[in-house]
């Protein structure tokens, strides 16, 4: 069954509790800090590699990862710092990978936003755009099969991997098996510098549910009561059993494709439209609107945002980088099929 | 009573799945239709919701693979040919084969290849993969030569913890016999001689080995005794067999039926003359198919992929050395 839910703009509010919203305010602003303190870290050559925001994206992405419970599935994508952080990765994984620790999920042999906890639902994304909806796939056939219901799983992309065959693919193929995927879209208008004008043709992102068999949300991504409420029942919907579910926010990305990108490229009057709102800014004026936030409120969780991210800082650059010698060098979890090479080359044999 | 190549990696999925619960296979056609080349031919009736058609996507039948694996599952899919695991390439190389070093969580799927060249198949249905599999860090290639190995080996590249890429010969599906499925078999990575001799070794894997053994009956009356070294897994390679033969018979040639730049053949080599410089007794030499894609026509193609003849001349211009 296809339907196309639109929703623009606080619709539902009322809906989404007091308690709901902070929580998912103060998520959104921790990303922000987070992704501020990686962009200053950058800039002061701390960082090895990229680095890459989700400025702009926080009320989406968080909608996704509080959207989710404990033992369901998520992939999140390069812009969800603060989906991350709502759906339970520790502050410590995020600047442990940056600053590629050796106590941190990926032990420096990954960074960035590279970074995952398998067997805890979280994915480590690899680089190319879409490969990892089929994954997520994976996970729910498991689950299906192993008589385990009532689980979703979430795969974050932007309009650019819409473009991929991994996507078509991948949604196809979850529309196929009916699972209960919920494919989450930020057309944020541009793929690193390609506007959506040179990706793709169809008037919306959205019209492409149809195409699928699965159902279509569109929802402002500037606006988090929108992106709570909408993101929130398509998760249950394919909690329910209702099949694939795509969502597709339109948002601007209030950053470069990473911290190295000026993103000059950036239309001016996009800027200044109703898509180029900073989230955070909208989702804090909404707080100010109800009174559920005293300017003291608000400044007390900047502070602590702020605090909590100093510390995680602080405590990670005083730990251990990897070293090469005490690094196992295999890519194989069966050891006794590593072949040896280099000094450790058993050489001629004896005859 | 008789058992063939393809009668063996089927009846290795059906213990495969009989033996351990957390075995699914997945892939085009597999399911009632039993496989294009009937590889899966009545599992799914044997085991209902395990063994599932899939969509036309290779990308995808490989992703959603390595998402089953994490959930602990041990898919089993299958590329209806080798060539087309191309799509699928991403998946395999990036996401399988990257998981466990970046995650420590091991991704353990088999990877079915259908390959090789086989008259009338032309450049898209005739490809080999191992060496390009091969390359990547975090997978295990099988090429197996013998019914024997096609079913022991299949059932271990199921209980391996890593990804592991199959791959078998379609030439040898239906020919190839033997009288009964193996009780034993040799550890994986260790490769097998499949002929002792003392003049030359001939190293090399899958339908090639047949080729070899053939050339090396050609040989004979001329007074040769050529020992074959059959591969088995290209990755892990098993250097110190093919060093213990170097070492007894001081000459090297390396059949492959894969493209001559770079590959197993080439890797081979690379390791005796490292390795083994002083073991031998004349430059070791090898043999590919043709530096072009798989040609259709049966003229062409037994022209294009080393046979037993051109692996004998290539045997005597080594052993007149």
């Amino acid at each position: 069954m296809v339907q196309t839910v639109l929703e623009t703009g606080p619709v539902a509010e009322e809906s989404t509790s007091r308690a709901t919203h902070i929580n998912a305010y103060r998520l959104m602003l921790l990303a922000r800090v987070l992704d501020d303190k990686f962009a200053s870290l950058y800039r002061a050559g701390k960082i090895h590699g990229g680095v890459f925001l989700g400025r702009g994206q926080e009320a989406l992405s968080v909608a996704v990862g509080l959207s989710l419970r404990e033992g369901d599935i998520f992939a999140p994508l390069i812009r969800d710092q603060a989906g991350r952080l709502a759906f339970g990765e520790s502050i410590l994984d995020a600047v442990r990978t940056y600053l590629g620790s050796s106590l941190g999920p990926m032990r420096g042999r990954d960074g960035n936003v590279h970074r995952g906890r398998p067997l805890q639902g979280l994915l480590p994304m690899i680089s190319h755009l879409g490969a990892m909806i089929a994954v997520v796939n994976g996970t729910l056939f498991a689950r299906r099969m192993k008589g385990i219901s009532g689980t979703v799983g979430a795969a974050c992309i932007g309009d650019g991997a819409t473009s991929t065959g991994a996507f078509h693919e991948a949604l196809n193929q979850a529309a196929v098996e009916k699972l209960p995927l919920v494919l989450v879209l930020a057309d944020n208008q541009y793929a690193y510098s390609t506007p959506n004008s040179r990706q793709f043709a169809c008037q919306s992102l959205l019209d492409r549910a149809a195409g699928y068999g699965v159902a279509g949300h569109g929802v402002d991504g500037t606006d988090l009561c929108a992106c709570l409420n909408t993101v929130g029942q398509a998760v249950a919907q394919a909690r329910a059993g209702h099949g694939p579910q795509l969502v597709v926010a339109q948002l601007l990305r209030l950053c470069g494709h990473g911290e190295h990108d000026v993103a000059d490229y950036v239309d001016t009057k996009l800027k200044s439209s109703p898509v180029g709102r900073d989230c955070l800014k909208v989702a804090e004026e909404f707080l100010r609107q109800q009174s559920w936030a005293s300017e003291t409120d608000l400044a007390a969780w900047r502070s602590e945002a702020i605090q909590r991210v100093e510390e995680a800082v602080a405590t990670v650059q005083r730990e251990p980088a990897p070293d090469p010698f005490a690094e196992e060098w295999t890519a194989l979890s069966s050891r006794q099929l590593t072949e040896l090479h280099d000094e450790e080359s058993p050489g001629p044999v004896d005859i | 009573m008789s058992v063939t190549y393809l009668e063996a990696i089927r009846a290795a999925q059906a213990r495969a799945l009989a033996e351990d619960p957390r075995v699914f296979i997945y892939g085009q056609d597999v399911g009632a239709f039993g496989g294009a080349f009937k590889a899966t031919k009545n599992l799914a009736n044997e085991f209902p919701g395990r063994v599932l058609d899939a969509p036309i996507s290779e990308d995808a039948i490989a992703g959603l693979a390595v998402g089953a694996a994490i959930e602990g599952l041990r898919p089993i899919i299958e590329m209806q040919f080798a060539d087309f695991s191309t799509v699928a390439f991403n998946q395999i190389v990036n996401q399988a084969a990257t998981l466990y070093w970046r995650t420590q969580v091991p991704c353990p799927i088999t990877v079915r290849l259908p390959c090789g060249a086989t008259s009338g198949s032309g450049p898209f249905h005739s490809q080999t993969m191992e060496t390009i599999y091969a390359h990547y860090p975090g997978l295990i290639v099988m090429t197996p030569a013998t019914v024997e190995d096609a079913y022991s080996m299949l059932l271990e590249a199921v209980a391996i913890d890593d990804p592991v890429v199959f791959c078998e010969h379609k030439l040898l599906y239906y020919h190839l016999k033997a009288d009964a499925l193996p009780t034993e078999a040799l550890p994986v990575g260790k490769a097998r001689l499949a002929r002792e001799g003392r003049d030359m070794t001939i190293v090399t894997y899958s339908a090639m080995v047949h080729e070899a053994l053939a050339a090396a009956d050609e040989l004979k009356p001329e007074g040769w005794e050529i020992e074959v070294v059959d591969l088995r897994t290209v990755k892990p390679l098993d250097t110190d067999t093919v060093m213990a033969s170097v070492a007894r018979t001081g000459r090297l040639l390396c059949v492959g039926e894969s493209w001559p730049w770079g590959g197993v053949s080439a890797e081979v080599i690379a390791r005796v003359a490292t390795e083994g410089f002083d073991l031998l007794d004349a430059p070791p030499q090898r043999l590919n198919a043709k530096d072009t894609p798989v040609p259709y026509h049966p003229n062409l193609w037994a022209a294009h992929r080393p046979t037993a003849r051109s692996v004998a001349a290539a045997a005597r211009k080594i052993l007149r050395q």
